[in-house]
């Protein structure tokens, strides 16, 4: 359980995160979402222990990592941003390091080590020193770094950054069996892993929380969630234009675009779609090559909440306006 | 205490998977026995005692050890791998500890490692075995002094050059206003108390005695209070400073 309460972290008269709030609890998987330098690896910094707050505070565990870093560094798994490793070392030396630190003895530490080598499959390369590994490997190095000793609670920056597809895949599935009884924090970049992995994600900007919901929430308030999108056959003659003029025209389109062959009907509110564009197929025999209702775009709703929260993009504020009307 | 010594261990292990730690012992020893019987016509003089392995150590760690400390935490910083280190459950003054003493007991290894030159001393003649003891052990204090100054130099930066060179320039000055004449300078300009109080800042001052065999408690305590300042320093700049 981690409760974030007005965390703020100044660099001189910079302000990289700013008051944010939010709690995790055991069992959920929290995806910190934000553009570049929004401030998400200053906040784990943070919450780990290595940077002390400006003011506010978190308590993990029932530890506040103010008073009780050493605690709080105790129970906690941390992957820095760019996996750090000490370039003279083995794998297995640093993994050893680590867990000698942790008070584990001889045994134990054995044992940990060959099942974080297990877990992460570094067992070809675990008497290699870390300089001469590639990028992906340093990567799971600190992932075995981090879940080395059982964590309860585990924050990850960037875990599949450099990761070929096969190992990000092997990554996630680690990250959702360890999700059961662990508070878990994992920034990334990659949206679609905050579909696959998260069960939570809030989203910071210049410092400052702008969303926290569930990551279907979020897709749900894409402009494109239960928009339909069809694309006509090119050579059946029809002309995606007149197809949009068209279904402009059904009382339950809000809006359509036209990309090309494709035909995008935006509702007006709360109707089925579908079901109306279906029938105006029909009805015109249009020869459609696919058709599809839309859950949202992830990216979209990334673009236009954070781009929406800064002084900047005037279309990307109206669109948010537009969700809270929805919404209401 | 489990930490200092995993750290003090993870510490020595490095040095020795490199080439530095080689590189190091070979050049101290090349170094020490040069000026022993090159520059301290150690035959000539006909003496059988250590003085002239000995008076020459203040201006060998000058250099010798801001080469050891640069890295200490410079390279930490370059690396980011004082993020992981300083995440671990360890409080940040047991690894300023445990670094310090990794490359404190690496120069006691140097030092030890040019005991056949005592052994020597003893077939040529019946020297003071107590003295030249006793001038080991100050010489490894001093060498503890000129590592703590390092040490906390080098956690100001992530470029071990500034390290090294803002380290031989600070422990320059410390052993340059124990010379005779730089003091006999300060003292048309300035009152004498201060000036005496400047000299006995000295790391040449307080290795004269020690060298000769002659234990003062005051040099004792000079270089404990020397090493206790600077690593007390060292650990407010990493707790300060180690984001940057
Ligand atoms: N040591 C520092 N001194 C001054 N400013 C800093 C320092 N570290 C970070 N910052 C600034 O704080 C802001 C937040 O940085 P942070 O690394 O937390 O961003 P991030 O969200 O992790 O970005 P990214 O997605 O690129 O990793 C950035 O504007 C950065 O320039
Ligand atoms: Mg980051």
């Amino acid at each position: 359980m981690i409760e974030v309460q007005a965390l703020t972290r100044r660099y001189g008269f910079f302000t990289a995160v700013d008051h944010l709030s939010f709690n995790v609890t055991a069992g959920e998987v929290l995806g910190f979402l934000g553009p570049n330098g929004a401030g998400k690896s200053t906040s784990m910094k943070m919450l780990t222990g290595f940077l002390a707050p400006s003011s506010g505070t978190a308590i993990i565990n029932g530890h506040d990592i103010r008073s009780e870093r050493i605690a709080v560094q105790r129970l906690i798994g941390y992957l820095p941003e760019g996996a750090p490793l000490y370039g003279e070392m083995t794998v297995t030396q640093m993994l050893k390091f680590a867990g000698q630190i942790r008070g584990m003895n001889g045994a134990e530490c054995q044992r940990a080590v060959d099942q974080a080598i297990e877990r992460l499959n570094l067992q070809k390369v675990r008497h290699q020193p870390t300089d001469t590994l590639s990028k992906g490997f340093k990567r799971r190095v600190g992932l075995a770094l981090a879940i080395l000793h059982n964590p309860k609670v585990l924050v990850m920056d960037e875990p599949t950054d450099g990761l070929d597809p096969n190992q990000k895949h092997e990554v996630r599935n680690l990250i959702q069996e360890m999700a059961a009884d662990r508070t878990i924090i994992v920034s990334t970049h990659i949206l679609e892993e905050v579909e696959a992995v998260c069960s939570r994600a809030i989203i910071i900007a210049g410092g400052k929380l702008v969303a926290d919901d569930t990551p279907a929430g979020l897709i749900r308030r894409s402009r494109f969630h239960n928009a339909v999108s069809l694309s006509v056959a090119e050579d059946s003659g029809l002309d995606a234009r007149q197809v949009a003029s068209i279904l402009s025209e059904l009382p339950e389109a809000a809006n359509v675009e036209v990309n090309g062959v494709e035909v995008t009907v935006f509702p007006d509110g709360d109707v089925d779609l579908l079901s109306a564009v279906n029938n105006k197929r029909d009805e015109h025999h249009w020869q459609v090559k696919s058709m599809r209702l839309e859950a949202g775009r992830m990216d979209e709703v990334f673009r236009q909440i954070t781009l929406g929260s800064g002084q900047a993009a005037p279309t990307g504020a109206s669109q948010q306006n537009n969700n809270k009307q929805e919404a209401a | 205490m489990n930490a200092i010594k995993t750290i003090l261990r993870r510490e020595l292990l490095g040095y020795f998977s490199t080439p530095v730690a080689w590189v190091f012992l070979v050049i101290f020893l090349v170094l020490t026995n040069a000026i022993t019987f090159v520059v301290g016509n150690y035959y000539e003089r006909g003496i059988a005692d250590m003085q002239p392995f000995f008076v020459y150590h203040p201006w060998l760690y000058l250099f010798l050890v801001p080469a050891i400390a640069m890295r200490l935490w410079a390279e930490e910083r370059k690396s980011g791998t004082i993020e992981f280190l300083l995440t671990l459950p360890v409080t940040a003054s047991q690894a300023v500890i445990g670094k310090f003493l990794a490359a404190w007991l690496f120069l006691g290894l140097a030092l030890a490692l040019t005991v056949p030159l005592w052994i020597t001393v003893n077939v040529l003649g019946d020297p003071d075995n107590g003295s030249i003891f006793t001038a080991y052990v100050g010489s490894w204090l001093m060498a503890g002094a000129y590592l703590s100054i390092g040490s906390c130099l080098s956690s100001l930066t992530r470029n071990q050059v500034v390290a090294f060179i803002l380290a031989v320039v600070t422990c320059l000055v410390l052993l340059l206003i124990g010379l005779t004449p730089v003091a006999g300078f300060f003292r048309i300009l300035l009152p004498q108390a201060f000036v005496d109080g400047i000299v006995s800042l000295s790391m040449l001052t307080h290795f004269d005695a020690i060298s000769k065999g002659v234990l003062d408690l005051r040099d004792l305590l000079y270089y404990f209070l020397m090493i206790g300042f600077w690593l007390c320093a060292n650990l407010i700049v990493v707790e300060l400073r180690k984001a940057d």
